[in-house]
């Protein structure tokens, strides 16, 4: 059974944001996306970075034309949101952890709790 | 100070560290032990262009200083007579936060330069002991269309460096910035700084299309040689290239531009048999990952084997006089198959050729981990690579922080 470690309190989360709580020797990045809970490691699988430390970032997308496949600039997908390490800018999927440029590595996930108020990260 | 990123909230920092940035650095280096034997990076920077009042002061020709103190004061309306660094961002649109936020660290108010202060944390952070500085934006001053502005402002970024920075912290050396445009000044820098002892060899900015088998740089070779310090070929990326630059993303030209431009002058330093006429002359590949060299090596014998006559000074292959070069190991290009790797290791002697570099602060640098914990590399192997092999390249005294130290011996068979 692995141990729970208080967040904090639901009211101090507001839409996209996060907090880091220390976890022995390392710490877990706790964020609220959209009224979903997420929770990682603070380390990236790359070299080690600070992961949860760095930008949220939305999925960025080509706009491609289907039927020209000719190509008509960028935008930003706010339905899949990124955790970007701030060493080297690898990105995460929000959803599972993810790298976006090789799924063969991914953040360490945490499950999290919500008991009333108070939000728990199980680690 | 507000980021703005794709979220509806911009992301406020308060702050920034380079030390907390990199804590979990210092955990990598108290873990593995780090601090049990020398690191030398030999490729790291500072950006001297924040320094650039002081550095234009340094100019010995007073046109090019008048003009330099008045566009350094402010200008004259977004035109600047020294910087040609063209198009880029590195920090991936601010993604690599310590880009963006960097301006905002604050460092003690003594007599040591910001740039000392900034060094030395990250050094310490990692477990680095030595570094070799370079600059930055300097790096692309070999594409400037007149060659006196370069010869100018490399002298007196040099004169700056030396009575600023290395003579002022013995953990932090450099490779002279050669302004390799004007052959007559890169002759005279190596004749002015050649010995001094902060002096561990001699950069060549690799962005530009001067060939290094011109003749006119002969006597600066041999002079270098005569010193008995390295030669490096720094490489950078160049968007307003017509062939590297012929792409709508900075990942192209990047990952082609740091390779591409060391290739050529490599290709031509071996096929010219530059080491043959300059046997002692040590040189080192900086900057262009360790993936090209593999490719460069089988293209060459390749040709060289049915072209023999246009080489004809080689005594050997064209891979054998690059499996005796240097070269430094960021960004090393870590594929998932990792035997490639230790294949791409095996041709080019990494064991006394490879010189771990971080490049730090930029933003692909490597930790010493990512040598630290290559499985095929045993400990000896490690420590060389890390510092062991610079240490006997340069001849760096590290007794002050390391004494009775002795370069590890590989294991033989």
């Amino acid at each position: 059974m692995g141990k729970e470690l208080l967040v904090g309190k639901t009211s101090e989360f507001e839409d996209g944001g996060k907090k880091i709580i220390p976890n022995g020797k390392s710490e877990i990045g706790v964020y609220l996306i959209k009224g979903e809970w997420f929770a990682y490691q603070n380390l990236c699988p790359h070299q080690g970075g600070p992961a949860c430390e760095g930008l949220l970032m939305a999925k960025v997308e080509e706009i491609i034309d289907p039927e020209k496949k000719t190509y008509h600039g960028m935008r930003f997908n706010h339905d899949e949101m990124h955790i970007v390490c701030p060493w080297h800018g690898w990105e995460f999927r929000m959803e599972d952890g993810v790298a976006c440029g090789d799924a063969a590595w991914k953040l360490r996930k945490y499950d999290v709790e919500v008991r009333g108020e108070e939000v728990y990260v199980l680690a | 100070m507000d980021l703005p990123t794709s979220n509806i909230h911009k992301q406020s920092i308060e702050s920034f560290d380079t030390s907390t940035l990199l804590k979990n650095a210092a955990r990598q280096r108290d873990d593995r032990g780090l601090h049990k034997f020398p690191i030398v990076d030999v490729d790291c920077h500072h950006y001297e262009n924040e320094s650039i009042q002081e550095i234009v002061k340094y100019i010995d020709d007073e046109v090019i200083s008048q003009m330099g103190q008045l566009y350094t004061a402010g200008g004259t309306g977004g035109q600047a007579p020294f910087s040609v660094a063209g198009v880029g961002y590195q920090d991936v649109a601010g993604r690599v936060t310590r880009y963006p936020l960097r301006k905002t660290e604050t460092t003690p108010a003594d007599d040591k330069h910001r740039d000392i202060h900034l060094s030395l944390r990250w050094m310490d952070a990692m477990g680095v002991d030595y570094v070799c500085l370079f600059p930055t934006p300097m790096l692309s001053l070999g594409l400037h269309p007149q060659p006196e502005i370069e010869g100018a402002l490399a002298k007196a970024y040099n004169r700056w460096l030396l009575e600023n920075i290395t003579s002022r912290e013995k953990r932090i050396k450099t490779m002279m910035y050669v302004p390799f445009g004007d052959p007559e000044a890169a002759y005279e820098t190596v004749l002015e700084f050649g010995d001094n002892p902060d002096v561990i060899g001699f950069m060549i900015c690799s962005v530009r299309y001067q060939a290094v088998h011109n003749n006119a740089y002969m006597k600066t070779y041999a002079l270098m040689e005569e010193l008995g310090k390295p030669l490096g070929f720094h490489g950078n990326y160049n968007w307003n290239d017509n062939l590297v630059g012929n792409s709508n993303r900075f990942l192209v030209t990047h990952a082609l531009g740091f390779t591409v431009y060391n290739a050529v002058h490599l290709c031509n330093w071996v096929v010219n048999a530059l080491p043959e006429r300059f046997p002692k002359l040590k040189t080192i590949w900086i900057e262009s990952g360790l993936a090209w060299i593999p490719w460069v090596m089988q293209r060459l014998d390749n040709d060289y084997k049915m072209r023999w006559s246009e080489a004809p000074s080689l005594k050997g292959l064209p891979s054998d006089y690059m499996r005796e070069m240097f070269y430094t190991s960021q960004p090393m290009e870590v594929p998932n198959r990792l035997d490639v790797l230790e294949m791409t290791f095996d041709m080019i002697n990494a064991n006394t050729q490879l010189l771990w570099s971080s490049d730090y602060p930029h933003w692909d640098m490597d930790l010493p981990c990512v040598i630290y914990d290559l499985p095929f590399l045993d400990e000896a192997q490690k420590h060389r690579i890390l510092g062991g092999n610079a240490i006997e390249l340069f001849g760096l005294d590290v007794e002050p922080r390391f004494p009775n130290y002795r370069v590890p011996d590989l294991k033989t068979g």
